[in-house]
């Protein structure tokens, strides 16, 4: 019972890390850019959040409990969107305009964005994100009241949950059956072809790394906001979560609807063995583990299967030169 | 040589189009028209400029000066979508599609037009342009399930659906069969009779004679002229093609005091299926003499040179190298190629898939000189020097045109790329040298330089092993040959008495069995 009541509901939060990550990825991925940068750019979100959010709390610092929900939802979306998009904006003009090897630039990329906001977040006054996570995790009133234990699990989350569910779902229809996601999915797989197609590979490239990243930071800040309640330690623990993020992407086989699922069952496998009772510390970090395994597994499955439909995009990681010869 | 069409209006006019790429010159001045209804056929070797030239109208790439007009307007194409603003489509020879998209999604792709961009709409409109032209086509596949023929329908159907009233196709019957050609070449003439311009970019003669109304000639990147096909034979486009008489016949000498030099016996391997890829095949390679390898293509020729060189697992079957002077006999069966070579067994193998078997495309000349002797160096450090003579002389020995030593061989030209590959295994002066398909994709120049190479080879005594896939070459070049079918020995003809007919019929016709030794 105790998984029902407790260990799912924080499943599925801290799931929405994974899906932001996961989300971001995938639209960079579609457009055939491997963003090893992830990790990083959820740093920058990070950063960019908590500081959208300590502005605001300046306004409300003499009755902190009492900030302005909707301010602070805001201010953690629009600070982590515009770092997200920022530290994109760095990948993409080394990795589209320069041609630079996107594997080097995005785990330079890793780096750099966590000793970014390593330093950064020093001078970020956090004296009252306590409070402001308080009133960000809030659950949506209409959650409790019905259905018992299902609306309690799965409408009473706050909204940064729905809105990671709702980007994921967009995104996936835009991918699936939109002539924006048709051109999009072109660029990753053959962007020779989209290109003598009329299709503007390098609006594309920026737009789909600068949206995947914009989307990919919420999920640092929500961490700190929606998870854990207003700390920031360092950014380790942040990167952890994009590395996941990057391998739930191959074990979703790059489709987002498919994501919210596998967001939810690396929460649960995340989660889990902090509630086992009686465990030791080495059999919890193995058990840590399991993402990556259940990953592995999926990659050796859908190699084994072959079908075009679970490969990743065929020019994913290549760099595209028109006048290449 | 200039013909006037004056009751043709210019759809297209070239003038003074030039393009470089670093210091190499694609194209210099190249000035011509392009008639309404009329199909154009684009002649030139390897390396002329051709499809560079095309790219230029199809805003892959952008030209360096000279001017394009379109219907009489001075215009300027820098990217594929101006190019169909102006009503050209390009069909590649890679196919510009996407693997995991079906034909439907593959033609909408990239359209701007509501209305054009809507799946029902374009159902319509295609099926139109089936009817029109003769074309047969599924929209619903996917072009990953597709054969070679259908991607290219689908390529010009996504053309023809843009709008496009000028069409280029770049080496369209390269890949495919006679029957496909003749149903390509029956819908090409339907869309000139609809008064579309076509250009065709080919280097075969024949189908230029057969499809075309007019033929514009291009020689290392520079315009020579454009003739009216009724008005020309094969003879004189080949002169305007190469720029002089071509001498047809290769020197070919007596071998001298040909003696075994590898004697291989009663191979047999399988094919990832289990079935037998090559079964039972003996032959004897000589000093001094070139023994060709004749057969359609895929009945088992590459499996026989791989496994000489140690590529291939054997089911059955002894490879005897005789080292020369001393005549012992050592045994290459099983043996990987390094240990080939640690045996002191001086075997050069030029393989049919260049950049994928025989050089890395990404690293430079000297780089590749290298994969060759890279054991030799001082411990530790390997000898630069030497590979970099070697290339530098292979260069200047070969001819080989690239901007320096240094150029990653993936640049080169299908040419160079060879020349770089055979100057690299000549090098080690072999005494078995198998070269497998060296004159694919070269111009007839090019091939010629192969050509004496394997001759020059052969008069120094080595056992030269050469599979070709034109029997005019096989039967002027070789002394003896090898005709293989289905993996099997077919027979063993001596190259000076034979002739093209009984080749071709040991090649189709297992039941004939001759020995011309």
């Amino acid at each position: 019972m105790i998984f029902f009541t407790t260990i799912l509901p924080s499943a599925i939060t801290i799931a929405m890390v994974f899906l932001f990550g996961c989300t971001g990825e995938t639209i960079m991925e579609k457009a055939g850019h491997l963003n090893l940068g992830l990790p990083g750019i959820m740093c920058f979100g990070t950063f960019g959040g908590c500081f959208g959010i300590s502005l605001v709390m300046e306004i409300f610092k003499s009755n902190p409990d009492n900030a302005s929900y909707i301010l602070l939802i805001l201010a953690g979306i629009i600070g982590a969107s515009i770092f997200g998009a920022l530290g994109g904006l760095i990948y993409a003009f080394l990795t589209v305009s320069l041609k630079c090897n996107q594997n080097v630039t995005g785990l330079a990329l890793t780096t750099f964005g966590g000793g970014f906001a390593d330093y950064l977040m020093t001078k970020v006054n956090s004296d009252y994100f306590s409070q402001a996570s308080k009133i960000i995790r809030a659950h949506l009133e209409f959650g409790d009241s019905f259905f018992g234990i299902v609306g309690n699990i799965f409408l009473g989350q706050g909204l940064l949950v729905y809105v990671a569910l709702i980007l994921a779902i967009a995104t996936s229809i835009v991918l699936k059956y939109t002539h924006v996601g048709l051109s999009l999915r072109s660029v990753g797989e053959n962007p020779a072809t989209a290109d003598a197609a009329g299709i503007n590979t390098t609006t594309y490239k920026y737009s789909a790394i600068l949206i995947g990243s914009a989307i990919a930071g919420i999920g640092g800040v929500f961490y700190v906001m929606g998870f854990v309640g207003g700390t920031f330690e360092n950014s380790a623990t942040i990167q952890a979560f994009g590395w996941l993020a990057l391998a739930l992407v191959i074990f979703t086989v790059w489709k987002p609807d498919l994501a919210i699922l596998g967001s939810i069952i690396f929460g649960i496998l995340f989660l889990l063995p902090r509630y086992l009772v009686g465990i030791s510390f080495i059999t919890m970090k193995l058990l840590n583990l399991l993402p990556y395994i259940v990953t592995i597994i999926v990659l050796i499955v859908t190699s084994i299967i072959g079908k075009r439909s679970v490969q990743p995009p065929s020019s994913l990681g290549v760099s595209y030169f028109r006048e290449e010869r | 040589m200039e013909v006037q069409m004056n009751n043709k209006n210019v759809k297209i006019r070239l003038e003074n189009i030039t393009k470089t790429f670093g210091k190499v010159i694609a194209n210099s001045n190249v000035s011509f028209d392009i008639y309404e209804g009329e199909i154009l056929s684009l002649l030139g070797e390897n390396g002329s400029g051709k499809t560079t030239l095309m790219n230029m109208l199809s805003g892959i790439y952008y030209p360096d000066s000279g001017k394009i007009y379109v219907d009489g307007e001075h215009v300027n194409i820098a990217s594929p979508r101006d190019a169909y603003n102006y009503h050209i489509g390009m069909i590649h020879q890679h196919f510009k599609l996407v693997d995991v998209f079906t034909s439907l999604e593959n033609i909408v792709l990239g359209i701007k037009d509501k209305k054009m961009a809507k799946a029902k709409y374009a159902r319509e409109k295609v099926k139109e342009i089936c009817d029109k032209y003769g074309f047969i086509i599924d929209l619903n596949k996917h072009v990953y399930e597709m054969s070679v023929s259908e991607k290219q329908t689908l390529e010009i159907i996504k053309v023809l659906y843009r709008g496009a009233d000028i069409l280029i196709l770049d080496e369209p019957t390269a890949v495919l069969t006679p029957s496909e050609i003749n149903t390509l070449f029956a819908i090409l003439k339907n869309m000139r009779n609809d008064g579309k311009s076509i250009i065709i970019i080919t280097h075969k003669l024949n189908e230029v004679m057969e499809i075309s109304n007019r033929v514009a000639v291009l020689r290392k990147g520079e315009y020579i002229g454009t003739v009216s096909t009724s008005e020309t034979d094969e003879k004189k486009l080949t002169e305007m093609m190469v720029g002089q008489k071509i001498e047809l016949n290769i020197n070919r000498s007596l071998p001298n005091n040909p003696k075994p030099r590898l004697i291989v016996e009663h191979l047999t391997a399988k094919n990832k299926y289990g079935l037998n890829s090559i079964e039972d095949i003996s032959f004897t390679a000589n000093t001094g003499e070139i023994l060709g390898i004749a057969g359609i293509s895929g009945s088992g020729q590459r499996e026989i040179l791989e496994s000489i060189a140690g590529l291939v697992k054997l089911e059955t079957g002894t490879i005897t190298y005789i080292t020369p002077k001393t005549h012992e006999e050592v045994n290459l069966r099983n043996k990987t190629p390094m240990q080939i070579r640690e045996l002191g067994v001086r075997l050069s193998f030029v393989p049919e898939d260049r950049l994928g078997m025989g050089l890395v495309g990404n690293m430079d000349i000297t780089d590749n000189m290298m994969l060759r002797s890279y054991q030799k160096g001082k411990p530790i450090f390997v000898d630069r020097h030497t590979p970099e003579e070697l290339a530098n002389k292979t260069i200047q020995d070969l001819e080989v045109v690239t901007p320096s030593v240094h150029t990653a061989v993936r640049k080169l030209s299908g040419g160079n790329v060879q020349k770089v590959l055979v100057g690299r295994e000549i090098a080690s002066s072999p005494k078995v040298l198998m070269a497998a398909y060296p004159v694919r994709g070269l111009d007839i120049n090019s091939s010629y330089t192969i050509y004496n190479l394997l001759n020059k080879q052969k008069e120094r005594g080595a056992a030269v092993i050469f599979v070709g896939e034109d029997l005019d070459v096989l039967l002027a070049l070789s002394d003896r040959i090898l005709v293989i079918g289905e993996g099997k020995v077919r027979g063993i003809v001596d190259a000076r008495t034979t002739t093209k007919e009984e080749v071709g019929l040991l090649m189709t016709h297992s039941n004939i069995n001759k020995e011309g030794e």
